[in-house]
């Protein structure tokens, strides 16, 4: 261990209510894809990972999901706050992940992570992207479960080349990996049923 | 008058973990439920606890719903539309207990509504969850018994066995005569079991702007409908969905809209129509 427990930052304060009220706000976000709910309150940290992803893991994640994370991320402090809090095996191959931490400018953010099988499609992966914003980027258009009618997604920092690598990711619907995506400490949900256009209806 | 309990705080306190379940194991519902509502209508299989109550009785909707709720929700339980009958009473009770979490008859009121083979008459709303208890989740398990065979049937999204089983019907009775349990084909993917509501509330599955969430505990397995998502009740073109209409209206509050149950109420055989859910019947009498 690089780190020694003084140097932790701490987890939950009220683990099982923390959890739950941060749970139904993700839920909100997977049932209504492009609403962006906030998870502040929760635990800082180990601050190289925002307040959302942070939330976000130590809500969902145990020592059955294994974490893959992005070299930017991929640093002591990170691991041993992950390890600690929530018990997460860390690992080196995409393949094997549950959750994934990614950045925005990462290239090819969905080679290689599990898309489930057509028996299986539980069996992907969730991505947890950190982006600059999550209301100030170009305007896209979504449609799909959740959604009436349809809704417009303003998510900053990613080009057209990442939405057409969601679009191929949909089109492997049922199986194909979930997206989430975080700034701060707001997080907006994009599971794989929710087709968006690659180009903005309206640029900023 | 709507019977509303607030929470009892005394009894949970360090007698179970907050709402039964561990820590552990709520998360991992909780990762199938997301699932659930990524992939609409497919069954995702958890790892089903042992419930302080037998199968059959509502493990799967529990398990659901203690996985969910927190000390800010209002739950109301229902059992065939009654806010009374022994499940429903058993349930809520159990919740009040080990989640410390406000109780309601009256649907309007409720956060997350747990239901077993009913959706309320009152239409929901954004933002309250309805949580099913399903006995059995496969809707094909009837006409195909291997779950192997079920599975690669919803993987190829070959379903002609369902519409096949649906003419013999219309073959032999003139009509499609399943009257509960009746399947449906969510956002056009996956063929579902609603659970056994009559078919009456089928129309009430589409695109309702609330959450369904549907637990099945024997059968270990979690589905879910996301609001605004079309559900739609299968048929034919010459032979189209309908659902049950009655001559009568109920004995108690004059409905002629809701689901009406039927009662003997002397040994001459006399009859009485009542509305199935009591909050709805209360409320308009």
């Amino acid at each position: 261990m690089s780190g020694t427990s003084s140097s932790l930052s701490p987890g939950f304060a009220d683990p099982a209510h923390d959890a739950q009220r941060l749970f139904r706000r993700v839920l909100d976000a997977f049932s209504h894809p492009g609403r962006i709910v906030s998870l502040a309150g929760a635990a800082v940290g180990p601050g190289t990972i925002s307040r959302a992803t942070t939330a976000y893991l130590l809500t969902l994640a145990d020592r059955d999901t294994p974490l893959w994370l992005a070299p930017a991320f991929d640093r002591p402090e990170v691991r041993d706050y992950l390890r600690f809090h929530a018990g997460t095996p860390m690992v080196v191959s995409r393949s094997e992940a549950t959750f994934a931490v990614l950045r925005h400018e990462d290239a090819d953010p969905f080679e290689g992570f599990a898309v489930g099988t057509d028996t299986y499609p539980d069996r992907s992966a969730t991505l947890v992207i950190e982006v600059p914003s999550l209301d100030e980027g170009p305007i896209r258009l979504c449609r799909g479960p959740g959604i009436d009618g349809e809704a417009h997604l303003a998510v900053a920092g990613l080009d057209d080349g990442f939405w057409r690598q969601c679009a191929a990711n949909h089109a492997l619907f049922p199986c194909g990996a979930d997206l989430v995506f975080t700034s701060g400490s707001s997080l907006l949900a994009l599971p794989r049923s929710i087709s968006v256009e690659v180009s903005p209806c309206m640029s900023r | 008058m709507p019977d509303t309990s607030t929470p009892d705080t005394t009894i949970a306190e360090g007698a179970y973990n907050y709402a039964y379940l561990d820590e552990q194991t709520k998360r991992m519902i909780r990762r199938a439920i997301l699932k659930a509502v990524a992939v609409p209508g497919y069954q995702v299989p958890f790892g089903g606890r042992e419930m302080p109550l037998p199968y059959g009785w509502g493990t799967g909707g529990i398990q659901v719903t203690a996985a969910i709720i927190g000390r800010d929700d209002t739950l109301k339980v229902i059992d065939q539309g009654a806010d009374d009958t022994t499940n429903a009473v058993s349930i809520r009770r159990f919740f009040a207990r080990v989640a410390e979490v406000a109780t309601t008859t009256c649907t309007e009121d409720a956060t997350v509504i747990q239901t077993r083979h009913r959706v309320p008459e009152t239409p929901l709303k954004e933002g309250q969850i309805l949580v099913f208890q399903v006995p059995i989740p496969e809707p094909l398990r009837m006409l195909e018994p291997r779950e192997t065979e079920t599975r690669t049937l919803h993987a190829l999204s070959e379903y002609g066995v369902m519409q096949v089983s649906l003419y013999e019907s219309i073959a032999r009775h003139g009509r499609i005569s399943k009257s509960y349990n009746y399947p449906v084909m969510v956002n056009g993917r996956y063929i579902m079991s609603p659970s056994p509501i009559p078919k009456f509330d089928n129309p009430k599955l589409d695109r309702s702007p609330a959450l369904q969430l549907y637990g099945a505990g024997r059968e270990k397995r979690i589905y879910a409908v996301p609001p605004h998502t079309p559900v739609k009740s299968l048929d034919f073109d010459d032979h189209p969905f309908e659902v049950e209409h009655w001559s009568e209206c109920c004995a108690l509050c004059g409905s002629k809209e809701s689901f009406l149950d039927e009662m003997i109420v002397d040994d001459a055989g006399k009859r009485l129509f009542v509305c199935s859910d009591t909050d709805y019947c209360e409320g308009r009498r």
